[in-house]
């Protein structure tokens, strides 16, 4: 704030006006204030879909704050590191709770993260002006999962020593630099103490600094910008006489209460969960994590944990013959561009980019190219504000093609999870495949069916 | 709105209708009951007495077992045979080298086997229920015995004199419309235990290493309710205010 | 609308309710994350009680015990070491052990259960050093007429048999008496004085 504003009296009234002012006369208090919260106008008609932002905010500390806790207690070392879990668990006053705080907490992130990630796609959140929140929303989205990992090998069990083991292998898999990164990546020759203090570090420190100012910088872009709506409705279009948006409401105390009580309602579903099913069939807290790391021995099955699943999926789904299907389809996306009226380079670049392809699905192993389209499937996200092209925003305004692909999409999301948690099985790697497939299609073919759409106009004003 | 908030469900509820899964056996279901002091106590003595000699529980202490209504005293007069204090962890002395020689794998700690031994199949308990109960006289393993649920297992039958020899023999089942060769265990020698009362006593056995694997569940199963209260509270208060609030924008 | 009285009473009326109950739900649940930081199973089991074998402490001789991590002296004072405790008493700051530590049953002349045996907690009420004993009658650097004690080698304050602190020293209080019993003739509990257990 300019330094020749005229500063007024904080609240006016009150205890902690006296305070309050003086604070207030030496750092931007009450305009953060107003800024973010008092003055913030949102749209008026957010609906259920709109919880999930302020909960995952809620579970973000929630993490952050049981990690503290215990990290008092939790020995990073490969000879201790389980132990220490168990001693948390029984020997530490409260320590089980705060424990299955933590455990729940981490799954019930990715829920509630979905289900946000799947209201920005439902109502076209990441469109121009919001390419920016929809970016930063990925990287964190990107860093959660690192977060996750990294804190998934600390119980140093059979599952956390294996995951670890696999996904690091993954890097092996990149040509030339693939081998060194891996053993960089571990520290070892294979997955140890040195891993294990690493992941440490990154799952306690690292990440979580960075997660914090991603969060800090979403919300920032999030209110320069203004939220969107479930209507798709611009309402900074339509001011009143007294500036702010007509279908405008203050942030507070409208969505402050409203949010208080879904974050009441995601803790009764939170202590359900805690309380009564902590493991929760297997999927929150797995089994095979019961039973110390032994590098000699991998486990009969091992599946990650159900959040990554869906990506699991994809890479297992990438075989020697899946390449040929593989080929054709970029085959077909080259015949696609080329036939489509775009401009002479980007059709030049298509054709190259498709024989390149092609070039490299015969000489490169089907391993290569798993990691290759896991990677994609996560990043292919960031493109998202590019492949869409329909003139409208939300699925409310959007004709019936986008909301089958969505349906889809969802539906295939779902089925890769769960083949995912599954053993290898021809069936298992069949639906993998099919699924694959589509869940590229739904990208890729993006820019074609959100234009040919019929879609409804936009409504001049926000409808509640 | 509806089916996008079903499908919302369906995210949520998405791993619990992965459980659904065909196994070789079934498991007996162990009869446990973890308000049954008096098993959790009969349990705990066949723990110390037949366990805790070649595996370890160590991460549990002794006098955890206060949870279970055993006094200190008591605890140090019947069920510590070692040197221990009362406060020590379940360690034992034998060396996991030898251990290593004599049984091909060093036994594995028990602490949290009940729950480690869960699956699809099964929980843990039952599993161990089972496992217990399933061993037979085979002549082509190194120890002499084989397990239904275990198949090669490295561990003989340390409930033996008490349950037993048993074989597996063959015998007719009737298959979908036709008889068939099944294997099934016989009690060849009877043990010391009539076959009621070795069920009883490994039930007994289970339910105190469901309890060790846990020992915090009742409290946690007690402080859910007390928490559920106070949120469903706090649910109806918040919902109240949002109401009385957003009267404005309405 | 909000604009009339009965709604502005509710409204506050619901504010308070729950700004109350989440205020007391937060407090509550604040409860498990502070009490992690008490001492956990393993530390009370390092804490408990210790048993010792005192049948082979000959008169005159001084062990040294853990217990909670901190050593514990347990001397046999012979007759000669109680009459120096005796001697000792205008030389103390503290004779009757009015100020230090220690439980009933060892406030009195000889600070112990049994006039013979002394248990004290060997850490300098000072700064926290362990003195050093030096039980025999002999003239000292740091005292010329000693009549047996311990001395601190940190800052130099001088203790005598009972542990009870010299004048003008830099410890203010006497050396600490933890709580102890004894079974028999044998055993020492120390860390433990519930009588029947």
């Amino acid at each position: 704030m300019a330094a020749t504003e005229q500063k007024l009296p904080v609240t006016g009234a009150g205890p902690f006006n006296g305070v309050l002012t003086w604070i207030d006369q030496r750092f931007p208090l009450l305009s953060l204030w107003r800024e973010h919260v008092s003055e913030y106008y949102a749209p008026k008609n957010f609906n259920f879909w709109y919880y999930f932002g302020s909960l995952a905010m809620f579970v973000l500390v929630l993490q952050i704050v049981t990690g503290i806790f215990l990290v008092m207690h939790y020995k990073p070392d490969a000879a201790q590191a389980f132990a220490s879990v168990e001693y948390i668990m029984r020997d530490v006053p409260w320590g089980w709770l705060i424990r299955y705080m933590h455990s729940t907490g981490a799954s019930a992130f990715f829920i509630v993260i979905y289900l946000h990630m799947f209201r920005g796609l439902m109502y076209g959140s990441y469109r121009q002006p919001r390419e920016l929140v929809w970016i930063f929303g990925m990287i964190i989205y990107l860093m959660l999962m690192a977060e996750a990992f990294f804190g998934y090998l600390l119980p140093w069990g059979q599952m956390s020593y294996w995951g670890a083991q696999v996904i690091v292998n993954l890097f092996d898999a990149l040509p030339l630099i693939g081998p060194d990164l891996a053993l960089w990546i571990r520290g070892d020759f294979v997955v140890s103490d040195a891993t294990l203090n690493r992941f440490f570090a990154f799952h306690v420190i690292a990440i979580p600094l960075v997660l914090v100012g991603l969060v800090a910088a979403h919300i920032m872009a999030l209110h320069e910008v203004g939220s969107n709506n479930p209507d798709g409705v611009e309402i900074k279009a339509k001011l009143g006489p007294d500036g702010h948006p007509l279908d405008g409401i203050p942030f507070h105390p409208y969505y402050t209460v409203k949010d208080t009580f879904g974050v009441m309602v995601f803790l009764g579903l939170f202590a359900i969960v805690l309380f009564f099913m902590p493991e929760f069939g297997g999927y929150f807290l797995e089994y095979n994590n019961f039973v110390p790391a032994d590098p000699l021995k991998t486990p009969q099955h091992i599946a990650p944990v159900w959040y990554f699943t869906p990506y699991y999926s994809i890479l297992r789904a990438t075989t020697a013959d899946f390449k040929l299907v593989l080929s054709a389809a970029a085959l077909a996306m080259a015949f696609l561009i080329v036939r489509s009226p775009f401009r002479a380079k980007t059709k030049a670049l298509a054709v190259f980019v498709t024989v390149a392809l092609l070039v490299g699905f015969y000489f490169i192993d089907a391993k290569v190219w798993g990691v290759v389209l896991m990677g994609l499937a996560v990043m292919i996200f960031f493109l998202l504000p590019w492949l869409d092209v329909s003139p409208v925003k939300s699925i409310r305004s959007k004709g019936p093609l986008y909301k089958s692909a969505l349906a889809v999409f969802v539906v295939v999301f779902l089925v890769l999870g769960y083949f995912g948690t599954q053993p290898v099985s021809p069936f298992a790697t069949y639906m993998a495949q099919l699924g694959t497939l589509l869940y590229f299609a739904f990208f890729f073919l993006m820019p074609w069916y959100s234009r040919m759409d019929k879609t409804k106009p936009v409504p001049e004003r926000v409808t509640v | 709105m509806k089916a996008m908030r079903a499908v919302a469900l369906l995210c949520v509820l998405a791993p619990a209708l992965a459980l659904a899964s065909e196994t070789e056996f079934t498991l007996d279901h162990a009869p446990i009951d973890a308000h049954d002091t008096e098993s959790l106590q009969r349990g705990a003595r066949t723990f110390v007495n037949y366990c805790l000699n070649c595996h370890s529980a160590n991460y549990m202490r002794y006098n955890r077992l206060r949870d279970i209504g055993l006094t200190e005293q008591q605890i140090r007069d019947n069920l510590i045979f070692t040197e221990a204090k009362v406060g020590d962890l379940m360690k034992i002395a034998a060396d996991a080298k030898d251990a290593k020689e004599w049984f091909g794998a060093p036994p594995p700690d028990l602490t949290v086997i009940a729950r480690s031994r869960s699956s699809e199949a099964g929980s843990g308990s039952d599993w161990l229920y089972t496992y217990l109960r399933t061993f037979y006289r085979d002549s082509s393993r190194p120890t002499g015995w084989n397990n239904v649920v275990y198949p090669n297992v490295g561990m003989p039958h340390a409930l033996w004199q008490l349950q037993g020899e048993q074989v597996m023999k063959e015998a007719q089942a009737p298959g979908p419309g036709y008889m068939r060769t099944v294997q099934q265990l016989a009690l060849d020698k009877p043990g010391t235990l009539k076959p009621v009362e070795f069920d009883q006593l490994v039930a007994d056995l289970v339910n105190y290493m469901t309890y060790m694997s846990e020992p915090a569940r009742e409290d946690r199963i007690t402080l859910g309710l007390y928490a559920l209260i106070v949120i469903s509270i706090l649910i109806a208060l918040t919902y109240a205010l949002k109401k009385e609030f957003w009267k404005d924008v309405h | 609308m909000a604009d009339t009285d009965l709604d502005r009473a509710k409204r506050r009326f619901l504010l308070t309710a729950t700004t109350l109950g989440c205020g007391v739900a937060a407090g509550a649940a604040a409860v498990p994350f502070v009490a992690s930081m008490l001492p956990s199973e393993r530390a009370k089991a390092a804490g408990a009680p210790v048993e010792v074998d005192i049948s082979k402490l000959e008169p005159g001789q001084k062990m040294i015990v853990e217990w909670r991590g901190k050593p514990v002296w347990v001397v046999r004072r012979t007759p000669e070491m109680l009459k120096a405790v005796q001697a000792d008493d205008e030389r103390v700051a503290d004779p009757q052990s009015t100020r230090s530590q220690q439980p009933s049953y060892a406030k009195n002349e000889y600070r112990s259960l049994k006039p013979d045996l002394l248990v004290l907690v060997g850490i300098c009420t000072h700064l926290g050093c362990s003195p050093v004993d030096r039980l025999e009658p002999k003239p000292e650097p740091f005292a010329a007429d000693w009549h047996g004690g311990f001395y601190c080698p940190c800052h130099g304050s001088l203790f005598d048999l009972a542990g009870r602190v010299y004048k003008n020293k830099p410890a203010p209080d006497n050396l600490t008496v933890p709580p102890y019993k004894l079974v028999g003739d044998a055993k020492l509990v120390i860390g433990d004085d519930t009588q029947g257990a």
